[in-house]
């Protein structure tokens, strides 16, 4: 593929808002999982919250979008210059040229769930107040940021569950390359809500402690909330040698099963294959690959199994998921923010809260932050449905 | 900018039209609309465990999936595939829901599997044994439209065939009288780079101001607005017509998808 370039980028979840206090955390190695105290959630969990997100103001215009998902992305379109430097790629090159992709698995469903339990007694009707398609719809947060932005090129969401918002970039890539936009607003959002807390806990898939992806004594996931954005153009003749470009994209689905990951990672290796192919880099091209590391015995066994079948055992690899927790819809552009954050800084981010590495998972994982040149990163997301996508990203110079 | 693709594989099934055939017959004119609830069929490609499982919308995608693949001649496990649909399951949906606004909140580990909006595309890749790439999309109601760009941008990047399946299925009350679709239905097709032995027509498309198309018939006029995936009945009746010609398609408020139609002799 034709690499694209990250014009403009920026992140905020638990461990930060804005690609400062981001970077901050990652060199401190510092965690933002915390004991779960959201809404009214009586499991034993830990949980990524992001502070002050319903203190977000919506304009006064778009009111209908109220809800905790769109007012995470607001919170976050205002870090990094991001929203000026959307309304500069729309004055250059057209509004109806610049699309708009996110990646979202719960959109607003908190605002259904809340609106459930306030049903007239008598018809057992919602309340009239409730608005489902700008806020329960999984389109909602790309419509939300289409008129925020007042951007009118072709506008969607990517709803693959845990793999949205690393697919989005494929999508965006083929919109590009089809000649159809000249920019993309490409990003994930996912925000804490009842049916994810209760229902990863339902399949006993979530742990009570902080999550610790690939620990012998790893026991589940730890759900986090995050708005990530991506600003996606062409690569420009004049470029400087620090900017993060995407190289490469592979994607591909298990055929398997809907809540379990292939046990030797066959659909996670196929869509690493497919992004070294897009890419045209040989596994050794990789210095660091992010992975989709959730924590569960599951995913890190057949994870591992997929990265050492390819790289070997020696390609320092590590999950941000114990730091941020897993963000699900916005995991792949969080940690596409976070694999260009590697690449700029020279930062191989060691993974937190893992204690003991399991001795049977054969890939390098690394506990401690490496600082040395990062020329190429691998970011790997895999979702429920057994649907995979793998991103790599590179320095220009 | 024009996008071009065949169209190799046609599906369809929605209230009073059990498949392509029929809706064809319909659109063309050699019938009347007739609307009655529409039938699903239980899918065979799925094992009786998946099988009990699923509910009406990964029937429904199921079902117009295999239509269109098999007229395509085209083998499911090797095809990419575009699912594009407005809201998913919404029995499932609510059943979550109305669980967690309960004391207790004990919910089901399957529902909530199944609750993802990729669910239909997980069980197609499972049924089918299908490891290619799969995008799963909603655009409200341009769910439609955002699916057939997706799936046209593919086969002219890619060059590659892609299976795209749009189609969309009730909510029960409550969530009913917010969102009111009556019923399921849905529409999908395999485009091809290149012209094939089964192929319907060409299709070029491009983005446009124009009004969109409507139907005459209040019945069908009543059916394309009643669901997002309906929206692509304008494409279908051209497609039944055989005579090739233009078709309005609706999309974002901003804008509709012109799409050309020239038939494949």
């Amino acid at each position: 593929m034709r690499p694209l370039l990250f014009k403009n980028f920026t992140a905020t979840s638990c461990i930060g808002k804005g690609v400062a206090a981001t970077l901050a955390s990652l060199l401190e190695q510092r965690s933002g999982l915390k004991n779960c105290e959201f809404e009214t959630v009586d499991i034993e969990t830990h949980i990524g919250e992001v502070p002050g997100v319903d203190d977000a103001r919506l304009p006064d215009h778009l009111y209908k979008f109220e809800c905790r998902n769109n007012r995470l992305a607001e919170l976050a379109l205002q870090e990094d210059g991001f929203f000026d430097a959307v309304q500069q790629a729309a004055e250059r090159w057209g509004r109806r040229r610049v699309g708009v992709f996110l990646g979202t698995s719960t959109a607003g469903i908190l605002q259904t769930e809340l609106a459930y339990r306030e049903r007239d007694p008598v018809s057992g009707a919602l309340p009239p107040s409730f608005e489902y398609g700008s806020t329960h719809n999984s389109f909602s947060v790309a419509d939300y940021l289409r008129r925020r932005c007042r951007l009118e090129g072709p506008a969607v969401a990517v709803s693959c569950a845990c793999a949205s918002s690393a697919k989005v970039f494929g999508s965006a890539r083929r919109m590009i390359e089809a000649g159809l936009i000249d920019a993309a607003l490409v990003g994930g959002v996912d925000s804490l809500c009842l049916t994810t807390l209760y229902g990863f806990h339902s399949l006993q898939l979530s742990s009570p402690t902080p999550c610790r992806p690939f620990d012998v004594a790893r026991d589940g996931i730890s759900i986090g909330e995050a708005a990530a954005f991506v600003l996606l153009e062409r690569v420009p003749a004049d470029l400087d040698g620090d900017s993060v470009l995407l190289l490469g994209i592979g994607e591909s689905s298990d055929a398997y099963h809907m809540s379990a990951p292939h046990p030797e990672g066959l659909g996670a290796r196929r869509a690493m294959q497919a992004a070294l192919a897009a890419a045209a880099l040989e596994p050794g091209d990789i210095d660091y690959i992010n992975l989709h590391g959730t924590g569960t015995p599951s995913n890190d066994r057949s994870e591992s199994q997929a990265v050492t079948s390819i790289f070997g055992p020696t390609t320092p690899c590590s999950s941000t998921k114990g730091a941020t927790g897993h963000t699900l819809g916005a995991a792949g552009a969080l940690e596409a923010v976070i694999s260009a954050l590697a690449v700029q800084n020279g930062l191989m981010p060691g993974g937190v809260h893992t204690n003991k590495i399991d001795p049977t998972l054969t890939a390098h994982y690394i506990r401690d932050n490496r600082r040395a040149p990062v020329a190429r990163v691998l970011s790997n997301s895999f979702g429920f449905g057994g649907t995979n996508c793998s991103l790599i990203l590179g320095r220009a110079g | 900018m024009t996008l071009s693709a065949y169209v190799s594989g046609l599906g369809v099934l929605g209230p009073g039209l059990s498949n392509w055939p029929e809706a064809a017959a319909v659109l063309s004119g050699e019938h009347p609309y007739r609307p009655a609830a529409a039938v699903l069929p239980m899918p065979t490609i799925l094992a009786a465990a998946e099988r009990r499982r699923i509910g009406r919308v990964v029937k429904l995608a199921l079902a117009i999936a295999l239509e269109a693949t098999s007229q395509a001649g085209e083998d499911p496990a090797e095809l990419a595939s575009v699912f594009s649909s407005s809201g998913g399951d919404g029995h499932n949906c609510h059943e979550l829901c109305q669980a967690l606004s309960l004391a207790g909140r004990e919910i089901s580990p399957t529902r909530f599997a199944n609750s993802v909006h990729n669910a239909a595309a997980g069980y197609w890749s499972i049924g089918t044994g299908a490891t290619a790439e799969s995008n799963v999309l909603c655009a409200f109601d341009a769910s439609f439209t955002a699916g057939l760009l997706e799936a046209l941008t593919q086969v002219v990047v890619d060059q590659v065939p892609v299976l795209l399946v749009a189609y969309d299925s009730e909510y029960p009350q409550p969530l009913h009288a917010k969102r009111p679709i009556p019923d399921t239905f849905g529409v999908a097709m395999v485009l091809t780079p290149q012209r094939r032995v089964p192929s319907f027509a060409r299709v070029d498309a491009a983005l446009s101001d124009l009004e969109c198309d409507r139907f005459a018939d209040p019945d069908l006029e009543a059916l394309r607005c009643a669901f997002p995936a309906a929206r692509a009945l304008p494409l279908l009746r051209l497609l039944a017509a055989r005579t090739g010609g233009t078709a309005i398609l609706e999309y974002l408020d901003v804008s509709r998808l012109e799409v050309r139609i020239e038939p494949c002799a």
